[in-house]
């Protein structure tokens, strides 16, 4: 790459707490985010999942009465994570030309579109609300991001699902690159904990049914896994250049020296078995950090839970790294967060800086018994990293066939 | 019991406060929502709603463009009850 990028500022709102410092606190701790559904929807729909990992802080006791009016629930929790880490990043003075947004989100404002619908039915087209168009839209967590910190650079949206938040990362490395932006507020958010696509991802047996025990109910890689589980919230990162940051002394947790995009072309829901594309992915954001596979000491897996999915995401590692994943350690942290869809990436790409940060992988729960077609060194307590220049990456796969894949070096 | 006009006033305020975050004090009856509440037409829209569900009233949309200042809604919601 022509010139560095690097992370000066993360935030985040997840199912294990309403900031960066107290979700890692939790992650580290092993504990779980996930927690049975109290909503009267469930009863009353006979919803057959009854659990999800909701936002530990509510956005409501964040935000003013007008932002929770005015935004859906994904952008508020985008404009939470965002004003944290556009805090922690010192609130860089940028040109507004030269500042940024690239946030992402999987479903888009799912409750205000079926709010609405709700409305309309019950009520008639007079009493729909005015806002909610710009409510609704996929970029509506990117625009409200934009007009907080007047970005002027571009606010963009990138939809691939569940690739979608680290589609978002990877395309600021071409903006930053481009020369024309020195700030990217990047990342993803989520709220579709709503009956709807509770129901819709049950219909396609893709969640976690495990209602009796919630906690226990994401769990990458072991053999009892059934699904994943949804999980709502947001996650931040200013990207900034390296000559940017360092004008202003920023403090920098980690370097972005990869991202890349592919896509199966295989088939609509399903992972390719060969994992070919998730491969290329892999590879190509090492080739853009002009590492070798073997520099590669930490994985924050897509891992999402489900039976196809985290064997898939294995075979297209082993081509990528042979015998070195033997040596590499593993993180699948929606064992604890649940599955965050658009924001999921976004979360683990701050998981992946902060692990390279104070040098220690985060653990993986309820991993009682380890697939032994996925014969990978994961770790289940925190696990110290080495010493010395790390290099790590954070996979982010889709239903459509997407693949990104971010890469991170230590930085010193 | 129709609402005294100091009754809708103070109604209204809460809706604007609520939906622009202006403080209820500053909802006065000379104020112009554009040039003095700096409202923009979709919350004003979202206010016109409000403001029917919560005083029971028809707003015509095309009433809404004379709905100048607070005195005007407060009016026109008096009136209308």
């Amino acid at each position: 790459m022509s010139q560095k990028i690097v992370v000066t500022g993360i935030g985040a709102t997840t199912p294990l707490g309403g900031d960066v410092q107290s979700t890692w606190r939790a992650l580290l701790a092993g504990e779980s985010g996930i927690s049975t559904l109290e909503q009267p929807w469930v009863e009353q729909y006979q919803i057959p999942v009854t659990f999800a990992g909701q936002a530990k802080v509510k956005a409501k006791d964040v935000l003013s009465v007008p932002e929770t009016k005015r935004l859906d629930p994904s952008s508020q929790f985008a404009l939470i994570a965002s004003r944290e880490a556009w805090a922690d990043a010192g609130a860089p003075e940028v040109q507004p030309e030269r500042l940024a947004v690239e946030f992402a989100t999987g479903i888009g404002g799912v409750w205000t579109l079926l709010d609405a619908f709700d409305t309309l039915k019950e009520h008639g087209p007079r009493r729909v609300l005015p806002m909610t168009v710009p409510m609704l839209m996929p970029n509506g967590p990117a625009a409200a991001i934009g007009m907080d910190i007047a970005a002027r650079g571009g606010v963009r949206t990138s939809v691939s699902a569940c690739a979608s938040s680290t589609e978002a990362i990877a395309n600021a490395i071409t903006r930053l690159q481009s020369g024309e932006i020195d700030v990217v507020v990047a990342g993803g958010a989520e709220a579709a904990i709503h009956p709807l696509p509770i129901a819709a991802f049950a219909s396609m047996h893709a969640l976690s049914r495990k209602n009796d025990n919630p906690a226990s109910a994401s769990r990458p890689y072991d053999v009892a896994r059934d699904g994943f589980v949804m999980g709502e919230g947001a996650g931040a990162l200013v990207l900034e250049t390296e000559a940017h940051a360092k004008a202003r002394g920023a403090k920098i947790y980690a370097e972005l020296v990869g991202g890349a995009v592919t896509s199966d072309a295989h088939h609509i829901t399903a992972p390719d078995p060969e994992g070919a594309g998730a491969a290329r992915a892999v590879s190509a954001a090492l080739k853009q950090a002009g590492a070798k596979p073997e520099e590669v000491v930490h994985v924050n897996a897509h891992a999402t839970s489900t039976p196809v999915g985290d064997i898939a995401e294995y075979v297209a590692l082993k081509r990528v790294f042979g015998d070195h994943l033997k040596n590499i350690v593993f993180s699948a942290t929606k064992s604890s967060t649940g599955h965050l869809l658009g924001g999921a990436g976004a979360i683990e790409a701050i998981f992946t800086v902060l692990a390279l940060h104070e040098r220690v992988a985060p653990p993986t729960i309820n991993l009682d018994n380890q697939d032994p077609e996925i014969p990978l060194d994961v770790a289940t307590s925190p696990r110290k990293l080495p010493d010395g220049p790390l290099l790590a990456i954070s996979n982010s796969f889709g239903f459509g066939g997407h693949n990104a894949v971010i890469a991170f070096r230590s930085y010193n | 019991m129709a609402l005294s006009q100091a009754e809708v006033l103070s109604g209204l305020a809460e809706i604007v406060n609520e939906e622009t975050g202006i403080d209820t004090s500053s909802v006065q009856l000379d104020k112009s929502f554009v040039d003095d509440l700096d409202i923009d037409s979709i919350s004003m829209l979202t206010i016109v709603m409000n403001a029917e569900g919560k005083f029971g009233v028809t707003i015509p949309e095309d009433e809404v463009a004379n709905l100048k200042t607070v005195g005007d809604a407060v009016s026109f919601i008096t009136n209308a009850q």
